[in-house]
């Protein structure tokens, strides 16, 4: 009698509870770009759903329409998601434009800190103004542009003799932007087990952001620099400084002599295609795919490795990367925040660095495993040491095609001179922040 | 029996309504059945040619609700026309348009002179010639430019077979001389048997009795091919550079599929600096005026073709 009783009782708060999470159980929508980490997130993102009762929806949209796509979906104030991990450049815009929800309050009462994830990324994936503590998103996917090469090709005698012999030097990993071209250079058109290879994969694509993001791996080992004094747009002397003018000279060359034929319009995905089918010895791409291209079974395992982006100048590494931010016209904010407050704990972010995300955390990153938990895990690491980001005002869709312009008619098109296109470059960007009442 | 019908339907009238319609005159009833379409006219082409007009006369930016909108008078228009993108931007629509509407022509009247032959398999063939029409533009484009690749490209495999040169010596989508051709080549492909069909049209409206008087006449088949077949297939012909003109100049998913406007900016259409400038930069005031110098252009040199096509009707 007492058992069943008990059972009764047990049932009954049982039922009740479950009706009650059931009352609040929402159903979010978090929106990102469609590649290897949100596959990653989507099974991270079942902890979520068996904990907080909320149901997890997925909105993903491959790279080159995420941004059209995504913008368009804040401007017109659409609901379909409620939580979005967009690029850190959208960050001055959201903000700005009252797209995300700013998480100062939250971030307090929730007792999340921003110390504990690493400086760079909330630097960039999180504060606007810049440097200032607004935040408008947590820092979800650390990234940046790195490079992955054939090591076996590197590690063949017969092609190491062959580069001795060519250059006079060892063949190892690149250790300038130089010696990256030099190496590319050599494999250019080489002969390898009876097919005709290539340098390297770049990116050239020209309608989203491909070429930029590409391009800047140069200017950064270079020094380039937007402003003279930051937060100034006094931009004349920096952009079309002589170094970046010579690393623009330089992937141009590099371009026209170290890529596949047809290499014109590429960005991530054929990137990864010119890898993966064995037509080129080295490629770049964001650190998000390493973990894929490690995995992968012709091209991946004892085939590959990786190095961060070489310096030149200096070190310097375009940022990747993007904050997780809840948007603002969504009706089930309280649902979303919830999603942080998960997504913000170590054990969670432990998690994610494990199934394939790239995790700021302090607790990950600084664990005496990281380095050697993965074997991109230490240039992850440096890289994030030496990342810098493209404008993230609100008008970056602005600069951004302006640079695009410019950099492929230069790089790809053979029009005018990288002075004449940095020159040029000015004059754009001089308009928009004219238009914006910043100069 | 038509009268008996009316008589039929005026006596099942309702006496009320009966009774309305009886006070409204023929111009009433006339505007009562033809102001749903004002409406919708005004709604969808009126009201918004007005407000782009508007806009353009402004900074306003679609994507920046918050800032403040100012009158900028004529300074897009000025900035616009004073920009030597833009001229290269017509520039390079001049030339896509040209080249397709001369080729489309050219071929597509060839093709339709031969279907319009009797043989055996005529209908066969119109139906393969017409199929590239009916296939979507974003799928033309993304498959043509797997056979413009320079590596597995079947194009550049046929070029290289007839001319000896290694297939990955040239690029047709890379090359800033090559990649203005290559997208004429697939709009021709696509849109050819469109004004192959409107010629067929025209070739088989071209009564036989005239021919077979021209026969009597001695006249040579070169002599009926210029003073018959042209002159009676022109109006068509007319048409479909119209239509085609109309199409070209807004000419979009298929050039973006194919080079997004590249390299650099030498497949740049009007129509895809367009798209970039309102809904990628979001510069709506800016695009407005640009929008709108497109529309004058348009539709100025499609009124004077129009007139002349009129005029060759009337021959």
């Amino acid at each position: 009698m007492t058992y069943s009783k008990l059972a009764s009782a047990s049932a009954i708060v049982l039922a009740a509870t479950t009706l009650s999470t059931k009352a609040n159980a929402e159903d979010l929508t978090l929106c990102w770009a469609a590649w290897d980490p949100a596959n990653a997130l989507v099974e991270l993102s079942k902890e979520f759903e068996a904990e907080s009762g909320h149901t997890m929806n997925f909105e993903f949209v491959p790279w080159p329409n995420f941004a059209d796509r995504m913008l368009n979906e804040l401007n017109s104030g659409g609901k379909l998601c409620d939580l979005l991990i967009g690029d850190s450049q959208w960050i001055g815009g959201g903000a700005e434009n009252g797209h995300y929800v700013q998480l100062n309050d939250f971030f307090d009462a929730e007792s999340i800190s921003m110390d504990d994830f690493a400086p760079a990324t909330v630097y960039a994936y999180s504060t606007w103004p810049k440097g200032t503590p607004n935040y408008y998103a947590l820092p979800a996917m650390g990234d940046a542009n790195g490079w992955f090469y054939r090591k076996d090709w590197f590690e063949n005698p017969e092609i190491q003799a062959a580069y001795k012999e060519a250059t006079g030097q060892d063949l190892r990993e690149p250790q300038s932007q130089k010696e990256l071209l030099q190496i590319a250079q050599f494999f250019q058109g080489r002969e390898i087990d009876g097919k005709t290879v290539y340098g390297a994969a770049i990116f050239t694509e020209r309608g989203s952001e491909g070429i930029t993001m590409g391009v800047t791996g140069a200017l950064y080992p270079w020094g380039f620099k937007y402003e003279n004094t930051p937060g100034s747009y006094d931009m004349e002397g920096a952009v079309n400084s002589p170094e970046a003018v010579e690393a623009l000279e330089f992937y141009k060359e590099f371009y026209k002599t170290a890529t596949p034929p047809g290499y014109t319009n590429s960005y991530m995905g054929e990137s990864l295609d010119a890898f993966k089918s064995g037509q080129v010895a080295m490629a770049m791409n964001w650190f998000a795919f390493f973990p894929g291209l490690y995995a992968d079974p012709n091209t991946g395992g004892d085939k590959i490795d990786f190095f961060v982006n070489p310096p030149q100048n200096q070190a310097g590494s375009t940022l990747g990367g993007q904050g997780i931010s809840v948007v603002s016209y969504s009706d089930k904010q309280d649902a979303a925040l919830e999603y942080i407050k998960w997504f913000a704990q170590p054990e969670v972010q432990a998690k994610w660095w494990e199934l394939g995300g790239y995790s700021a955390h302090n607790s990950v990153l600084e664990d005496p495993g990281f380095v050697d938990s993965q074997p991109f895990a230490g240039d992850f690491l440096e890289a994030m040491a030496g990342v810098q980001d493209f404008w993230q005002e609100p008008a970056y869709a602005e600069l951004l095609l302006a640079m695009q312009k410019r950099i492929h008619d230069y790089v790809v098109a053979d029009q005018g001179t990288a002075q004449e296109a940095l020159d040029l470059l000015i004059e754009d960007w001089t308009e928009t922040f004219e238009d914006e009442g910043k100069l | 029996m038509s009268d008996r019908t009316v008589d039929r339907v005026a006596q099942a009238t309702p006496v009320r309504v009966a009774r309305k319609i009886r006070g409204l005159s023929d111009r009433a009833i006339a505007w009562i059945f033809i102001s749903p379409t004002i409406f919708l006219l005004l709604a969808i082409n009126i009201f918004p040619l007005i407000w782009t007009i508007k806009l353009s006369f402004t900074n306003y930016k679609a994507n920046r609700i918050a800032r403040e909108v100012k009158d900028v008078g004529f300074r897009n228009y000025e900035r616009i026309l004073t920009d030597s993108d833009t001229w290269l931007n017509m520039q390079a629509t001049a030339h896509f348009l040209f080249w397709t509407i001369f080729f489309q022509v050219l071929i597509g009247f060839t093709l339709a002179w031969l279907i319009n032959k009797k043989f055996k398999g005529n209908d066969l063939w119109t139906t393969i010639i017409v199929l590239p029409m009916m296939l979507s533009p974003a799928v033309v484009g993304n498959f043509w430019k797997f056979l413009y690749q320079p590596q597995i490209g079947l194009f550049n495999y046929i070029v290289s077979w007839f001319s000896g040169k290694d297939p990955s010596s040239f690029e047709m989508l890379g090359s800033v001389t090559l990649a203005p051709w290559a997208i004429v080549i697939v709009d021709t492909w696509m849109w050819t048997p469109f004004v192959m069909l409107i010629c067929l049209a025209g070739l088989r409206s071209i009564p036989d009795y005239i021919y077979e008087a021209a026969e009597i006449d001695r006249a040579s088949k070169l002599r009926q091919f210029f003073t018959i077949t042209i002159p009676m297939v022109l109006p068509f012909l007319m048409l479909a550079v119209l239509f085609r003109g109309i199409e070209n100049f807004k000419m979009f998913d298929l050039v973006v599929q194919l080079t997004g406007g590249g390299p650099g900016s030498v497949t740049e259409l009007t129509s895809i600096n367009l798209k970039r400038e309102a809904f990628e930069k979001w510069r709506t005031g800016y695009a407005s005026a640009y929008a709108i110098i497109l529309f004058v252009t348009v539709f100025g040199l499609a009124s004077i073709y129009v007139k002349a096509l009129n005029k060759v009707k009337q021959r």
